[in-house]
């Protein structure tokens, strides 16, 4: 997966987990969990969705290389 | 014959506004069966009846704000009518033609000869509600849960297990959805895809159904806006929508500005009404206590290795079950203080503070919280938390946890002191997970921790009984594969 399919993949997730992020501003250096209030819960649906959508899975000792958006992007363009 | 009440949703509600009727006149109804959709001042929720029956009236139109005792609808009992008709639910004159034949067709298979009214009563509402999601009928499922009460499990193996309805069933319900459901019928859906529906603006009513027995999928509604555009929500202003045909997309339909803004104020307002009144009128006491979760983080851990995604746990399952479990052990801190006097709950409903996307909180119960197995107490927790967040939230979620835990301190702070929830006794609070340095044996090592607190009344306990159950937790925490 290129980095574009990764980002548009990660936007999209997120989308569906926390409808109120805008994305016009988003800086990619936000922390998934402080900057974009996903509390791990939401988090969990995160990592979910984007295993339905890319087939990438993110085993848990992953975690923290995904605590950004910058760092979700990475992780799938890398794997996917 | 009985009526249909506006219920009380929590005890700082006073008036609910219907926002949609999932009955019709001549509509049979259980008891537990989702009925209508209440808004109060913090959410929207689906609200069950608590009577059986054929709906002979609707009393209260869509868009009216009532008291809560108000009579919402007409509900006449005819036994021998709910004798026939108890194991199917007949959307109307249509329905009610083919139910014979498809009744049969479906009973055919497996049914007990349990008496409907037994049947209904072991059907717990939030199941009765998956089944009606998923189509299925409960009446022909042989349950497996205490008492032999059918569980989610049940209704789900029956849903994949079920062979294709009876062919009268299908082309009359078939029907139903693509002659458009008359405004105000039960439309078969998920959660997820009425609330896709309510972004995109389409009217789940007008979307033809290909799930179970015509349910409306995600799918369903996705086809449904890039197939034709034009799609208009049933009730604002489709005139409006209709001028716009050259509009690329719709856009999706949010709260306007100040209607959002008009609904946190009166949230706010809500919240703010009923803390004070809490902390006027109950003495609170504050204990806190650090919980030493090291080999709790690392059996999760350990467990979440060997698992896909879907049903990996996070912390605060763990943290719920062994607060429930302690609440058990120390009943002081669980049930209602009423008319002066404190009432002990044999059960443990535990509340979990849900913070909305939009702002505000609510605290709906995982009911039963202490007997539930870990892994299906986090499959509830994530329920629970997507439909507090989607506005499906149920009357008795909101209105009978007996003791209710915040879990704020999951984004950000290392403790939190809760107001208690009236006529509530206590809130535990729970602070987020760090790792910090941990004296053992003489030794310093680093440990992941969290802050657990307890605010509690102290008209029914003290520091000492306190302390004792948030003592409690941190030693089930020490034995995480009983949980």
């Amino acid at each position: 997966m290129n980095e574009q399919d990764a980002r548009e993949a990660v936007h999209t997730a997120i989308g569906q987990v926390a409808p109120d992020v805008d994305f016009d501003g988003l800086d990619e250096g936000s922390r998934l969990r402080q900057d974009l209030e996903l509390d791990s819960l939401d988090f969990l649906r995160l990592v979910e969705t984007i295993n339905e959508a890319t087939g990438v899975d993110i085993p848990e000792r992953d975690y923290t290389a995904v605590a950004t958006v910058k760092g979700m992007i990475d992780y799938l363009a890398a794997r996917g | 014959m009985g009526d249909f009440r506006m219920p009380s949703l929590g005890a700082d509600m006073e008036h609910g506004k219907m926002v949609e009727w999932l009955i019709k006149p001549g509509d049979y109804v259980h008891r537990g069966d989702v009925v209508a959709v209440v808004d109060t001042d913090k959410t929207v929720m689906d609200v069950e009846s608590f009577e059986e029956g054929v709906v002979a009236e609707l009393l209260v139109d869509v868009g009216t704000t009532v008291p809560i005792g108000t009579p919402l609808a007409r509900i006449t009992q005819t036994p021998d009518d709910g004798a026939g008709q108890a194991g199917g639910r007949p959307a109307g004159p249509l329905a009610k033609a083919a139910s014979g034949t498809a009744e049969a067709a479906v009973t055919a298979g497996a049914v007990e000869p349990a008496g409907a009214a037994a049947a209904a009563a072991q059907v717990p509402p939030p199941v009765r509600h998956l089944a009606h999601q998923l189509g299925v009928e409960t009446a022909g499922i042989r349950g497996t849960g205490r008492h032999g009460a059918v569980t989610r499990a049940d209704v789900e193996h029956a849903a994949a297990a079920r062979p294709r309805p009876a062919a009268p069933a299908v082309p009359a319900a078939a029907a139903v959805h693509a002659a458009r459901v008359p405004h105000g019928a039960r439309v078969r859906s998920s959660p997820r895809a009425r609330r896709l529906a309510d972004q995109l603006g389409v009217d789940i009513g007008s979307v033809p159904g290909t799930g179970p027995d015509g349910a409306v999928t995600e799918a369903d509604i996705q086809r449904a806006v890039s197939g034709h555009r034009a799609a208009v929500p049933a009730e604002e202003a489709p005139a409006e929508e209709a001028a716009l045909p050259g509009a690329e997309a719709l856009p999706p339909k949010e709260t306007p500005p100040s209607e959002a803004q008009d609904r946190l104020s009166s949230l706010r307002r809500a919240i703010g009404a009923l803390m004070s009144r809490s902390k006027k009128s109950i003495p609170h006491y504050y204990v806190s206590t650090t919980l030493d979760l090291r080999a709790a983080i690392a059996w999760m851990q350990q467990v979440n290795e060997q698992r896909p995604v879907a049903s990996r746990l996070v912390p605060s399952a763990l943290l719920l079950k062994a607060t429930a479990l302690a609440a058990r052990e120390v009943p002081e801190v669980n049930g209602f203080f009423t008319d002066g006097v404190f009432r002990p709950s044999s059960s443990v409903h535990l509340g979990v503070a849900v913070a909305l996307r939009h702002g505000g909180l609510v605290a709906p119960a995982i009911h039963d919280a202490d007997t539930l197995a870990l892994d299906v107490l986090m499959q509830q927790l994530r329920d629970l938390v997507s439909r507090a967040r989607a506005g499906r939230l149920q009357r008795a979620e909101m209105a009978d946890p007996t003791l209710t835990v915040t879990n704020l301190g999951d984004l950000g702070v290392e403790a939190v002191y809760g107001v208690i929830y009236p006529p509530q006794v206590a809130m535990v609070g729970l602070g987020k997970l760090v790792e910090q340095p941990w004296a053992h044996d003489g030794m310093l090592g680093v440990r992941p921790a969290v802050t657990a607190t307890l605010s509690a009344d102290h008209r029914v306990s003290d520091g000492l009984r306190g302390g004792r159950f948030l003592a409690r937790i941190d030693e089930l925490l020490q034995k995480p594969e009983e949980l």
